[in-house]
């Protein structure tokens, strides 16, 4: 992965050396370790959307928990990275916190919450309101990395629809979903096809992302700890959404609301209800985003991506 | 004479369920009076079955439980891989065209497991004894259809849900009740609902697995006046499998009998119901005279 | 068009022992188109097994059954393969067996009809060709549409007759065809047969009635008696050339 901000980097940072100011190698993986990720990672992007296995590693924190994610965040992060880590759009969760925390700790780097600014952002569960550009690297946590096991448990039948390209068992499903319910009732985990080959799971994004991943600019790349498989998507790739061609995909619609916060109309907003009076109030789910454009008076805000309805 | 060739051609079909041993040929088949071998106990369901289905023809296939019917056909339909044999398609233009890659003559056997799955989804059309090999009881009758036109290819819920109406009505099934689930319908329904699956994609060949078995008799000739009328009018070459004669009287022009995994006898099925030859195939006829 | 020589059938019953029972000694005849051939000959010489030997619902023992088809080729019916021998019977062949039998759960019209859609005849026009022919073979209006499982004999032979020629066939074969018949019907179906052979068609029928057999045929074979002496051909004139 070439990117300008590493160019003037130590030649030997790749390899995990020399060990960092604590004792731990750079990044805590051993050079043994992410060369092996590393290697996934580029045979996940000559396959855009084709799961790769891996050999996981523990982590110090909880399976389940982005262990997939932080660990190819710590395979590539560099001393030059700037590091933004999102769970569920906010910076400042528990979650996003301690790995944040656990990543500077082992490598120094400068983090931030300003989507722009950093080089390098796991997330989980979203795509960052603004958009991303050329070169930077957004790192996935997948809790479930195989689109076909809603409708297949077995694993070499699931393998066997892949080689064969043979979705039919998924189209079925969406089928069976407008015919019972009218509508397609996957929210997050919309299934997606990947350069019109591989069938992929976007991990649970809300669909109102999964348009967002198309041709996008940035190196998007996804890890499941537990499930032990790597998949990426390389800057620019074609990804579609299942739909029929009589029954399009539709994005979450947010009805005219606005965030209570900022006032935005155009990003994707969490629902809470007030328990006290019962009354729902709709925010900006990418709390970064919300901040600017409050800061920001609301108007000459940064421009989120088209992708509302 | 020439006749156009036979749309399938079978030869020296073989499937062996077991290790096998050299002596398996010898010491199993109709002469042996086994389908299993007293060495290795590996038994060959079938064996050496040779014939050819040709346009429009309804062939039955006919002989005791146990006897290697149901074999032969799954091999057809690429449920089971065949210990030896081959197999020949020869396509008309129009069932060749979504299949570029399938050559004249090509030895069906020897292709591989994604392109027998195009073949088996666009050209055949198979229905079994059991419902639950056929359908998908927790897929509406509806999605049961759309499952293979989905695989077939095809993008747009209204048409799919068309074509599986017209098809359910065509064999019989309420419309209206295309949305629900067939694990409610009753055992006539549900091989009506098989029928109409196995011909959404306008198979150029139908297997019928002793389709009829244990049905009541009434909708058991619900069901033959049924495929009767279907192939009257689409004329899909077909097998016909039973233990059945009736049902081979009623629906095939010619007749294999098989017994321990082996072609016994065959001909013309009224010449075989009315002059059989075989020892064996004299044996079933007379026992359901 | 029709030379059967030295036709023998044999039947081996393998139930029974291998026990030999025998169908017919040996039969030989000959039959120019457009013309008609009676078998003749007491109960049990096998009159029925010759007729069911020439369609092959019956393996010959021995012997040959040269046919001369409408491609222009003579065949030998007992060695033809069977998907030919299929597409002789469905283009150029009909066959009236002696016992009744009718497709089940198939309406009187249908069960006519069907050869001609077969055929690729539009189904209304077909129905209506069916119609008509089963009117003139007197069956009532009101019957077309019924089962003829339900169907009195004489009734039943009448639609299986309307069956066999309602695409005028280039061979038929009739084994006793109007056993159940009132004089009546007897002379419709007469007048039928006369008017297929005129047209073309070649006949080999068995005929229970005398007076069938000296209005219709062209000649009549004797069949031999059972391990006896050869059968008998003898050519008659026919009455209604005269
Ligand atoms: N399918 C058969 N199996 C065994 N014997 C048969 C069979 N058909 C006819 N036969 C025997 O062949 C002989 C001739 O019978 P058949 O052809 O019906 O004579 P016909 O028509 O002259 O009365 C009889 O002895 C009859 O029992
Ligand atoms: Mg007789
Ligand atoms: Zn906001
Ligand atoms: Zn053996």
């Amino acid at each position: 992965m070439s990117r300008p901000a590493r160019a003037g980097a130590p030649a030997d940072w790749r390899d995990g050396l020399p060990p960092g100011r604590d004792g731990y190698s750079f990044a805590f993986l051993d050079a043994g370790a992410k060369r092996e990720i590393r290697r996934r990672i580029l045979k996940a992007v000559a396959i855009p959307g084709c799961q790769v296995p891996f050999g996981s590693r523990e982590m110090p924190i909880a399976r389940g928990w982005g262990t997939g994610g932080l660990q190819l965040t710590l395979a590539l992060i560099g001393p030059e990275d700037v590091l933004k880590v999102i769970d569920q759009g906010a910076d400042d969760s528990v979650n996003a916190v301690s790995i944040r925390r656990f990543v500077q700790r082992v490598t120094g780097v400068r983090t931030t919450t300003d989507t722009p600014a950093a080089t390098l952002i796991q997330t989980r569960h979203r795509i960052p309101e603004e958009p991303l550009r050329p070169h930077q690297i957004l790192v996935f946590q997948v809790p479930i990395p195989e689109p076909l096991r809603l409708v297949e448990p077995s694993e070499k039948e699931t393998r066997r629809m892949h080689a064969e390209a043979d979705y039919s068992r998924m189209w079925l499903y969406l089928y069976e979903d407008i015919v019972t319910y009218g509508e397609i009732t996957i929210g997050a985990r919309y299934p997606v096809l990947v350069n019109r080959r591989h069938l992929m799971d976007p991990s649970p994004i809300p669909r109102w992302d999964v348009e967002r991943l198309d041709r996008n600019p940035a190196l998007m790349l996804f890890c499941a700890g537990r499930e032990k498989r790597i998949y990426a998507l390389p800057p620019h790739t074609l990804v579609e959404p299942l739909q029929f061609e009589d029954v399009p995909f539709r994005v979450e619609s947010f009805a005219g609301r606005r965030c209570r916060r900022c006032g935005s109309a155009r990003s994707f907003l969490d629902e809470a209800i007030d328990e006290a009076t019962g009354r729902r109030s709709y925010a900006c789910s990418d709390a970064a985003f919300c901040e600017k454009v409050r800061k920001a008076g609301g108007r000459t805000a940064p421009e989120p991506e088209e992708g509302g309805p | 004479m020439t006749l156009p060739p036979p749309i399938v051609q079978v030869r020296g079909l073989t499937r062996r369920f077991g290790t096998g041993c050299p002596a398996c040929p010898e010491l199993t088949g109709p002469a042996a009076e086994t389908n299993q071998c007293p060495r290795c106990r590996s038994v060959t369901a079938c064996r050496e079955v040779s014939f050819e289905l040709h346009s429009g023809e309804v062939l039955g296939i006919v002989g005791e439980s146990g006897s290697g019917k149901s074999t032969v056909v799954r091999l057809l339909h690429f449920d089971l891989a065949p210990t030896a044999g081959e197999y020949r398609l020869n396509l008309n233009g129009a069932a060749a065209a979504g299949l570029p890659w399938l050559e004249p003559g090509q030895n069906l056997f020897e292709l591989g497991p994604h392109q027998r799955r195009q073949l088996r989804n666009r050209l055949m059309g198979i229905v079994y004894q059991n419902p639950l090999l056929g359908l998908r009881l927790k897929v509406t009758a509806g999605g049961n259809i759309a499952e293979r036109l989905l695989m077939a290819g095809w993008r747009r819920v209204e048409r799919m849900r068309e074509r599986a109406a017209d098809l359910l009505a065509r064999t019989e099934v309420p419309v209206e009740r295309m949305d629900e689930l067939p694990r409610h319908f009753s055992g006539g329904m549900q091989q009506r609902v098989q029928i109409a699956k196995a011909l959404s994609t306008d198979p150029a060949v139908l297997l019928l697995d002793e389709v009829t078995t244990g049905l009541d008799v009434s909708v058991q000739a619900r069901v033959l006046d049924l495929i009767r009328s279907l192939q009257r009018e689409l004329q899909i070459a077909t097998i016909v499998v039973s233990h059945d004669l009736g049902v081979i009287r009623m629906l095939t022009t010619r007749t294999l009998v098989m017994r321990y995994g082996g072609i016994v006898e065959q001909g013309l099925s009224d010449q075989i119901l009315e002059d059989p030859q075989h020892p064996y195939t004299q044996l079933l006829v007379n026992s359901t005279l | 068009m029709l030379t059967v020589e030295k036709l023998e059938k044999q039947f081996v019953s393998h139930v029974l022992n291998g026990k030999e029972i025998l169908g017919f000694s040996p039969v030989s005849f000959s039959v120019p188109q457009a013309t008609a051939l009676g078998l003749s000959g007491p109960s049990g010489t096998g009159k029925s097994s010759v007729l069911k030997c020439i369609y092959r619902t019956y393996v010959a023992s021995a012997g040959t059954i040269r046919y001369h088809s409408g491609a222009g080729d003579w065949v030998d019916l007992t060695l033809l393969p069977e998907n030919e021998l299929l597409r002789l019977r469905r283009a150029e062949m009909g066959y009236v067996a002696q016992f009744l039998s009718v497709l089940p759960r198939v309406s009187a019209v249908d069960t006519v009809a069907e050869p001609l859609l077969a055929d690729g005849v539009p189904r209304e026009e077909a129905r209506d060709r069916a119609r008509r022919l089963l009117a003139r073979l007197g069956i009532e209006r009101s019957l077309h549409d019924a089962y003829p499982a339900t169907f009195s004999g004489g009734e039943k032979q009448r639609v299986n007759l309307a069956r066999a020629v309602i695409r005028p066939p280039r061979l038929l074969l009739l084994d006793e065809p109007t056993a159940s018949l009132d004089p009546g019907s007897l002379q419709v179906v007469l007048d039928l047969l006369l008017e297929l052979k005129a047209a073309g068609t070649t006949l080999v029928a068995i005929f229970h009635d005398r007076s069938i057999m000296d209005r219709l045929m062209d000649a009549v074979y004797r069949m031999p008696e059972k391990g006896g002496e050869t059968g008998q051909l003898a050519t008659r004139t026919s009455s209604h050339e005269t």
